[in-house]
């Protein structure tokens, strides 16, 4: 199995999808002591990371905007307060 | 007076009634109602069609609405009440060219005499219907709302594509919704004219680049409400390809929710607005937060249960373990060394006390066939005291030699005299 990545490097989805395989895999409970202290832990660590990304998210708006040579490039989106 | 006499009765008597009814004094109520119950009675007016320019609008929150047809040179006031307001597709607009059909009456009040609405159809309406049923069977001919081709939304959109007018209020909705709802995405807005003649191509081309260049998960196809006309550049077939042709998956949300446009049968997923469109392509952050939380417990729990295992296990184990252990099987074998032992000593005093027996038996026997026994018979042993040889015969012996004779109770000494 390879080295699975550190926490804080993942998407909130692989996160999160991580992290209920692994609540599963700790509920079937086939591990050894040793491991099923790691997935504990590490399912702590991923539960955290997501909760945190959750509060911490802020939608970020860009656009498409056509140049000369009929390619688009993409730019943040302002959009006027009402 | 040159009139017969009955003639001019009778005009008097016509002239006479006229003037009581209608050059008399009348209060309002009696003149409008009057007037009310002229226009009633015209079976004409009970039931007929105005068409003309929508103006002077107003929709109270009364639910009822107001507002004249006109054409250049008149106007009409119209009223609508709130149960027919409520079966109008949309409401009109100042402006706009409609045909209401209703009752004409009066508003005693006011003396308003006014036409009293039941229904409003737009100007065109029965074309642009027609033209969209004809487009309509010819795509589906052609496959293109097929159920099977529909493809399932990304579960977790990054990137959401929204091809809308960059200033609408669609555009603004979706923002509110994804920011509330969804704000780990990324919306990228591919902006397009909706309305007009060259909305058509506009969508068609937003698509595409969207498609091309914004790499999104999922499109939100999205425009507020309008009438028919407006809403008309999603009705077109160039449009219901392009949303066909589209690499990511589209949900449209287009119009209020009773518009069912042709875009919407060729998305993968529909949905009545904007607003909708938004929430259908996202989960939602206040039930990821209480999965996580769920998720959390269930992380605990199952860690308490594995452990509470483990540690039985353990327990288990370390029993198993202390019945196979070293120490347990010393014990064991200086038990069975203890037994053992006090079987070999067991065995050993059986054995002396049979021998102790036999010995005796061998003794006994001896006894009867020993010497002593002999000898208690009167027999004697006789021995050279030289050599200690018994003597068995005459010939062992010379005249002189010393002899010791053995008899049951003793020996004694005794010499050879001579033959």
């Amino acid at each position: 199995m390879p080295k699975p990545k550190h926490v804080d490097q993942l998407r909130f989805e692989e996160a999160f999808e991580q992290l209920a395989t692994l609540v599963a895999q700790l509920e079937s409970g086939e591990q050894p002591l040793e491991e099923s202290l790691a997935l504990f832990e590490r399912g702590q660590a991923l539960a955290a990371h997501c909760s945190r990304l959750l509060e911490q998210a802020e939608l970020k708006l860009r656009q498409l905007v056509p140049d000369e040579s009929g390619d688009y490039a993409e730019s943040d989106l302002e959009l006027e307060a009402d | 007076m040159t009139l017969p006499a009955a003639e001019g009765i009778l005009r008097a008597v016509s002239v006479l009634s006229l003037f009581g009814l209608q050059s008399g004094v009348w209060s309002p109520s009696q003149l409008n109602r009057h007037v009310r119950q002229v226009i009633e009675s015209d079976y004409r007016l009970g039931d007929l069609w105005l068409a003309g320019e929508v103006a002077n609008l107003s929709h109270p929150a009364s639910g009822h609405l107001y507002f004249s047809v006109r054409d250049p040179e008149a106007a009409v006031r119209c009223v609508m009440w709130r149960p027919d307001v409520g079966r109008l597709a949309r409401l009109p607009r100042d402006g706009e060219a409609v045909e209401a059909h209703g009752h004409l009456s009066v508003y005693e009040a006011g003396g308003q005499y006014q036409l009293y609405a039941d229904q409003i159809r737009y100007a065109g309406e029965g074309d642009l219907y027609q033209e969209y049923l004809r487009l309509k069977g010819a795509l589906e001919a052609d496959g293109l709302f097929d159920p099977v081709r529909k493809r399932a939304l990304p579960k977790w959109p990054r990137r959401i594509g929204v091809v809308s007018s960059p200033t609408g209020a669609a555009l603004r909705d979706v923002v509110n919704v994804l920011g509330r709802r969804y704000p780990l995405a990324e919306l990228i807005l591919s902006p397009a004219q909706v309305q007009g003649e060259a909305a058509p191509a506009a969508i068609v081309e937003a698509l595409r680049a969207i498609n091309q260049y914004g790499r999104p998960d999922v499109i939100l196809l999205v425009r507020g409400g309008g009438s028919m006309e407006d809403l008309w550049a999603f009705n077109t077939e160039a449009v219901v390809r392009a949303v066909v042709a589209s690499a990511a998956p589209v949900v449209t949300g287009i119009g209020h929710e009773t518009d069912v446009n042709l875009a919407d049968f060729a998305a993968d997923r529909q949905a009545p607005t904007p607003s909708a469109a938004a929430e259908v392509a996202t989960p939602e952050r206040a039930d990821l937060a209480g999965e996580l939380i769920q998720s959390r417990q269930r992380l605990a729990r199952a860690w308490m249960q594995r452990r509470a295992t483990l540690l039985s296990e353990v327990a288990e184990q370390r029993a198993a373990l202390e019945l196979v252990s070293p120490q347990a099987r010393i014990a064991n074998a200086r038990q069975r060394s203890d037994e053992l032992a006090r079987r070999v000593v067991a065995a050993i005093h059986h054995g002396l006390a049979l021998r102790q027996a036999a010995l005796r038996g061998v003794i006994q026997t001896l006894g009867a066939v020993g010497p002593e026994t002999v000898l208690a018979r009167g027999y004697a042993v006789v021995r050279r005291l030289a050599d200690g040889e018994v003597v068995r015969s005459i010939g062992q012996l010379t005249a002189g030699d010393s002899l010791g004779v053995r008899v049951s109770d003793g020996s004694f000494g005794a010499r050879v005299e001579g033959n």
